[in-house]
């Protein structure tokens, strides 16, 4: 505990101050921690004496994690897991976001990309040393197991992804039905709050409401559509279009009928979907059954069961997976380009076409994963990963 | 013989470099001498009597190009012409030759004896005449003082040159040839950095001791393809080599004897290539192969003397002379000169820009082995440049750089003066990012303009590139024009996806099923195409795809190219970078944002630092 002064000598406030000597700080740089009472006073009255300091200023978002980065400190993806964890507030993003910033991904995209650069070095010895008795005529039977083996990865990572994705940004229930059923009601009563317009006019929704929820630990969108049917209204039919789309991209999709019959868009049934009787305090029969669950937005009957429900189906999804494979779209992209590369290499080697084009695919592929860690082309990534940052860490 | 007082350019050595460098030199127009200890050696091949190979015959077709001499040299001196990887794609196909040394070397000198602009001067160099503005001329063996504000060095394995057989060390350049020790302590003497190296030769054999019928042989081609686009064919005839193999008992000689291996006794310090070790080397590193390759490359055609490639080593003689008996076909042969490994000294290329030129010594030039490479190619490509750049550097003129999207010579120059050389470097396809633009069949297609701009190239040559330039790209036009649907293709027979896209003749040309005889029985027109254009129509139309995708990496490539930084610039003023990134930016100097980062160690966060700083330095300039 110490005095913390301002230059004029006035007494700042008492508090901790934690002395890190680089290189061995967070960001590679001596760095000085003041831990204070954080009350607005303490901190407008700090702020002003550190800032009338020469050569000090507020650090701009993310500056620290890019200091860290610049430093070496931390490849792209482990700065993308600080922000995300800063971020965090479900158990399952905090925990993602924990694994990919101790490296986790790094190491997966390493490993991925070495063998990238095996394969490369056995076709370039191909190429370059056709004289050489050392060299194997044809080095196809490797370099094919290589890839063979890669392509499985990606795919699986392409289609695990999924979960990491999801965990990270949320998972989409899209709510549909007829108009008036009572959609936006259910919307409100999840949130808690009022957040579409419910009046008793039929088509009052015409664009996605959407609420997000924490569900047993996970982030969960609940997409509140227009209601489907046929309309004449162009802006209503906008609406229409907007909400089956919806339900197509949805992760889960409740259907929502008030008196049996079936709703709307029901061709779009996937395994794990809920059929839900709304409105149940008009209902005789209001028992909430797995079947068909019936419930009340009005009197909040029904409702925690739902929940529940949907919950258990998310986490059966994310329990079935170990470590994250990719978190963003920016990972799937770059992914599913060196899984593309990769299979051209396949066929250019199993169609006989070139040694050198295979090298070319591969090379590319490489490249990819490259981009991944931030060692290539990377100008344009930084100021998207690191805009991400709302604030200064 | 009187000579003038000054020139503008002297180019000191008269290896593949120096020949290269003068000819380049005395082409753009600069008055030029080479100097040389031995006139008569001018154009000498002191290792294998083999130009071209993978990456090499690239380097030697773009040497061509722009109308250097070493491949015309080797069209006429020529002696066993293969096109290697023929059976692998156009891209990463080389020309490779055996060279009958004697006429090499004729051809050479009567070819730089007939260079306007050029005089040979033989006498040794042995220390330079530096002043306040930069270098000023060279002071000869003899004493004499010649004067040039320009000078490229191209001494080879000349400086502090040691030769070792077995447990006997030896100073010298090649064998019964004096090193320039005073030269080499001048260099010193810069402050220039500098490391050792080692390369190796094995012994030559007297071809008419060797049992050639019981050998296999490998034939020259068919139909020998030139180095040079201005050779309509070879005239020479072709010879075969032998190819013969180690036997157990060679191994076991070796291994029995390697602690007198100069390189295994600890006496030579320098590294050595690791793509072309020693025979020691192949039997302790690779102790569970039963067998290594030889070829006998007999090194001319009235010349007993075979080179056998693929045994190179520094044992001493008794141990040689034993094991070579060992070999199939070699147990009678008698050796007319024994092997020996070779250590030197090299200037870290680091120390010079893109011309070549040493950043610390204005009109110091510097090329070939001395800078750390290996091979005849990479020295005459480097006297290349260096040549060139001297003599437009006399005349005032900007520095002519290549980029590694232009050529194996901006490749081989970007690698040497960016990362430095840890054993001797030598060219492989797989050094180019752009190999398949980058091909030794569309060198002119890429080059000859260039060289045109620069005023390197003689009008016969112009005239030649400027009849094959349009007639191919007439003949893109009219493959281009000429469309067909799958429907029409199917009705000639052609297997085409049914995806009713119509295509153009050019896209059918990439078919393998396809000749251009189909072509042309579809569409008569395009029997105006004449075979050779026609092919390389072939090879245009199978790599389309790749290349469009690589001429966006090349944009990308030229935008970083062309972001400039200071050759002042102040490392230490800019944040964000650490001291390790600092002392390694310093070294090099890179020239543009593209060569920063191509340096080894340097991050994209510490490029984007760099960038950062040098736009607001611009900023800064602008507003001020």
């Amino acid at each position: 505990m110490v005095a913390i002064r301002d230059a004029a000598g006035s007494l700042v406030d008492r508090g901790l101050a934690v002395w890190m000597p680089g290189p061995n700080s967070y960001t590679g740089e001596d760095v000085l921690e003041l831990m204070l009472h954080g009350g607005p006073g303490v901190i407008e009255h700090a702020l002003e004496a550190l800032s009338s300091a020469d050569g000090l200023r507020l650090a701009r978002p993310g500056e620290f994690t890019r200091r860290a980065f610049e430093a070496g400190k931390l490849d792209l993806t482990q700065a993308e897991g600080i922000a995300d964890l800063i971020e965090a507030d479900t158990r399952a993003q905090k925990d993602q976001a924990l694994a990919q910033s101790d490296g986790a991904l790094a190491e997966l995209y390493g490993g991925w990309r070495a063998w990238l650069l095996r394969a490369l070095a056995l076709l370039d010895v191909s190429v370059d040393f056709p004289d050489e008795a050392d060299a194997p005529e044809t080095v196809s039977v490797p370099v094919l197991g290589i890839l063979a083996d890669l392509d499985d990865r990606f795919s699986d990572a392409l289609r695990e992804g999924e979960i990491d994705q999801r965990i990270r940004d949320g998972f989409r229930v899209a709510i549909i039905g007829a108009p008036n059923v009572g959609k936006s009601s259910l919307l409100n009563a999840l949130a808690r709050r009022d957040a579409a317009i419910v009046a008793d006019l039929p088509g009052t929704t015409r664009d996605i409401v959407e609420v997000r929820c924490r569900l047993q630990g996970l982030a969960v969108w609940f997409q509140d559509t227009a209601g489907v049917r046929q309309t004449d209204d162009t802006v209503e039919m906008e609406g229409v279009r907007r909400s089956v789309r919806a339900a197509e991209v949805a992760d889960l999709r409740l259907f929502l009928t008030e008196d049996g019959t079936p709703p709307p868009l029901m061709d779009l049934f996937r395994d794990g979907d809920l059929l839900i009787r709304s409105k149940g305090d008009l209902q005789v029969n209001t028992l909430f059954t797995k079947e068909m669950p019936t419930l009340s937005a009005r009197t909040g009957a029904g409702l925690p069961e739902l929940e529940a429900l949907i919950g258990d189906r998310f986490r059966a999804r994310v329990s079935s997976r170990e470590a994250p494979v990719l978190t963003r779209a920016r990972h799937r992209v770059a992914i599913g380009l060196a899984s593309a590369e990769v299979r051209e290499a396949r066929d250019c080697l199993e169609q006989e076409r070139g040694a050198e084009l295979a090298a070319e695919h591969v090379r590319l592929a490489a490249r990819s994963l490259a981009s991944l860690v931030g060692e290539i082309g990377v100008e344009d990534v930084l100021g998207e990963v690191f805009a991400a940052f709302c604030i200064g860490k | 013989m009187s000579l003038p007082e000054s020139f503008q350019v002297i180019i000191v050595g008269g290896g593949h470099a120096g020949c290269e460098a003068a000819a380049a030199s005395a082409r753009a127009g600069a008055l030029t001498a080479l100097v040389t200890h031995r006139a008569d050696k001018l154009g000498e091949m002191s290792c294998n009597p083999a130009i071209g190979g993978l990456g090499k015959g690239h380097l030697v077709r773009e040497i061509d190009a722009l109308d250097g001499v070493m491949g015309r040299i080797a069209d006429l001196s020529g002696i066993q012409f293969r096109l290697l990887n023929r059976s692998k794609g156009p891209a990463v196909r080389g020309p490779r030759a055996q060279i009958d040394r004697r006429l090499y070397r004729q051809a050479m000198q009567a070819e730089l004896a007939g260079t306007q602009n050029l005089t040979i001067i033989e006498a040794g160099v042995e220390d330079l005449i530096v002043n306040s503005s930069g270098i000023a001329g060279i002071v000869t063996g003899g004493g004499d003082r010649i004067l040039a504000r320009q000078v490229v060095i191209t001494t080879g394995t000349f400086l502090k040159g040691v030769i070792h057989v077995g447990e006997t060390r030896t100073p010298a350049g090649r064998v019964g040839e004096a090193p320039s020790i005073g030269l080499a302590d001048r260099l010193y003497g810069l402050g220039l950095p500098m490391g050792r190296l080692k390369t190796g030769t094995p012994a030559r054999l007297d071809g008419r001791t060797i049992s050639w019928d019981r050998l296999e042989m490998q034939e020259a081609d068919e139909r020998p393809e030139p180095f040079s686009f201005l050779t309509d064919r070879i005239r020479l005839p072709q010879i075969a080599c032998g190819i013969t193999w180690t036997t157990p008992e060679t191994h076991r000689i070796i291994a029995g004897n390697i602690g007198r291996s100069a390189v295994y006794s600890g006496a030579i310090a320098g590294k050595g290539p690791r793509y072309c070790p020693s025979i020691e080397d192949k039997v302790s590193r690779f102790a569970d192969r039963e067998r290594h390759q030889i070829f006998l490359e007999p090194e001319g055609l009235g010349d007993p003397t075979v080179y056998p490639n693929g045994i190179s080593t520094s044992l001493p003689e008794d141990v040689q002379a034993a094991f070579i008996r060992t070999i199939p076909g070699l147990e009678h042969a008698r050796v007319i000169q024994y092997g020996y490994a070779i250590e030197y000294d090299y200037v870290d290329p680091r120390a010079l820009d893109r011309s070549l030129e040493v950043k610390s010594m204005p009109g110091l030039y510097l090329a070939g082995q001395i800078n750390g490479t290996t091979g005849y190619e990479e020295a005459a490509a480097q006297g290349l440049v260096a040549g060139v750049n001297a003599a437009r550097k006399a005349f005032g003129r900007e520095a002519a750089v290549f980029s590694r999207a232009d050529a194996y010579i901006g490749v081989l120059i970007d690698d040497l003066v960016t990362l430095g050389v840890t054993e001797p470097y030598r060219m492989f396809t797989s050094r180019a990012e752009y190999r398949l633009t980058l091909r030794a069949d569309n060198a002119d297609q890429r080059l000859t303009q260039t060289g045109i701009d620069l005023g390197l190239i003689s009008p016969k040559r112009q005239a030649m590139f400027h009849v094959k330039h349009s007639a191919l790209a007439a003949a893109r036009e009219r493959l281009e024009q000429n469309r067909m649907s799958p429907a029409a293709a199917v009705a000639c027979g052609w297997k085409v996806n049914q995806d009713g896209r119509v295509r153009s003749a050019m896209e059918y040309l990439a078919y393998p099923e396809l000749s251009p005889d189909d072509l042309v029985a579809a569409w008569p027109d395009l029997a105006a195409i004449d075979p050779q254009t026609f092919a390389q129509m072939q090879i245009e139309a199978l790599y389309a795809g790749y290349l469009s995708r690589q001429a966006s990496d090349i944009r990308a490539l030229r935008s970083d190219e062309a972001l400039r930084l200071p050759a002042d610039l102040d490392y230490a003023a800019i944040g964000g970078l650490s001291n390790e990134v600092r002392g390694r930016l310093a070294l090099v100097r890179p020239s543009t944002l593209g060569q920063a980062g191509r340096i080894e160690g340097i991050t994209p966060s510490a490029l984007t630092a760099l960038l950062a700083y040098v736009r607001k330095d611009r900023a800064a300039a602008r507003d001020a």
